[in-house]
């Protein structure tokens, strides 16, 4: 592997920053371009990076395959949650109005968007990744001349 | 929306670019080749797409076609061959037509088209000019796009987000997380290879120049040796519906 040493330092440098421009695309898309889909891509982008600099193996160690499980559930669950307690709240499902009815500026429908990009931000990364772990865990390992 | 020249230009350049690059997916042979040129051609696209104003459209293109896509298909290339096979001009001639059938459809559909950017198209006249004025007024948000994806249509978002859910649970189910590892095996060049007799990585592999034979008596010997690998490794076989 040390043939890849300079893979290795530089994507070690951008794989931190990939992510930190995830969260960036994630939190801003209420503002900007992006949102949760886009954000659940990119980070899945920055682990499939380091699985592909590093290996498997390591990618697994780093984000456990049960996280992944874990985290394709908890999205939709906190996508579906968030519809459940507008219903609770008195409103209709995904009536995100009904977090803060009495607000002027529909803050209520701030925190809902925020909470329902953050389900989909779980699903998407964790769903890619899974994809990604399916696959490449059967893969052959790719022999260095055909670099 | 009327387009300055300078912009009109870098679109058909950019519309150009993905001509070519089409050509040059269509003209190659080596699958690694034709990967990466995919991933060229949806960074293109998403760059087009950005020079339409659709930024949001832009971004998912570059990130889920330049990115994760291009690496799940050469995840699927390692598993199955390097190079494409070579299709006979009469095997082409059946989907040329198709392809030239539907290419004059779309020119013929082309004319009830919108002009780009008018406000009295389907798209733009209806709900759309509901959801840019609600937005202002209900959502207080700058991205209408947004706006629209989570709280107009969140019934749609939540679907999709089920969907993915559905995919990546769908892969789980018949590959399991860890691919089943260890139980694993792929036919690179028609190479059969498993995960417990795994050989010394040398999938593109040359064959070895051989003396002059009658050609007959090879293509036996090569049936025969063939027969006998598969003998021997039947036994290592995963067993079939195996989850990890």
């Amino acid at each position: 592997m040390n043939q890849h040493l300079i893979l290795q330092v530089v994507s070690k440098m951008m794989i931190p920053l990939i992510v930190l421009f995830g969260f960036y695309v994630q939190f801003h898309g209420d503002f900007g371009p992006g949102g949760g889909f886009q954000a659940g891509v990119i980070i899945a982008a920055a682990v499939i990076l380091y699985a592909l600099v590093f290996g498997v193996d390591a990618a697994k160690k780093a984000v456990p395959p049960s996280w992944v499980r874990i985290g394709m559930t908890l999205g939709v669950l906190i996508y579906g949650g968030t519809g459940v307690a507008t219903w609770l709240l008195g409103g209709e499902f995904l009536n995100y109005t009904f977090f803060a009815p009495a607000s002027t500026h529909a803050a209520g429908q701030h925190w809902g968007i925020l909470s329902v990009e953050l389900g989909v931000l779980c699903t998407v990364t964790s769903a890619m990744l899974a994809i990604f772990y399916a696959f490449a865990s059967r893969m052959p390992d790719l022999p260095d001349e055909d670099w | 929306m009327v387009h300055s020249l300078p912009v009109l230009i870098m679109e058909l350049g950019f519309m150009a670019m993905l001509v070519v690059v089409a050509f040059a997916i269509l003209r190659m042979r080596s699958l690694f080749a034709i990967v990466m040129l995919q991933g060229v051609y949806s960074l293109l696209s998403a760059a087009w797409f950005v020079s339409l104003d659709a930024v949001d459209v832009a971004f998912t293109e570059a990130a889920v076609g330049a990115g994760i896509s291009t690496v799940l298909m050469l995840g699927a290339m390692l598993l199955t061959d390097r190079d494409a096979r070579i299709i006979s001009t009469k095997q082409k001639l059946g989907p040329l037509i198709v392809v030239i059938i539907a290419g004059l459809a779309m020119f013929y559909a082309l004319g009830d088209m919108p002009a780009f950017g008018d406000a009295h198209s389907p798209a733009n006249a209806g709900v759309g000019a509901d959801y840019i004025a609600a937005t202002r007024n209900e959502v207080f948000l700058p991205n209408v796009v947004t706006a629209v994806l989570a709280s107009f249509r969140g019934y749609d978002t939540f679907g999709e987000t089920v969907v993915i859910f559905m995919a990546g649970l769908g892969v789980v189910l018949l590959l399991g997380l860890n691919g089943n590892a260890g139980k694993w095996n792929a036919k690179p060049n028609g190479q059969c290879i498993a995960a417990r007799n795994k050989p010394p990585m040398k999938i593109a592999s040359v064959p070895k120049p051989q003396k002059p034979k009658p050609k007959r008596q090879v293509a036996v010997k090569k049936k025969v040796a063939v027969k006998k690998k598969v003998a021997k490794r039947k036994p290592a076989k995963p067993k079939a519906g195996g989850t990890s």
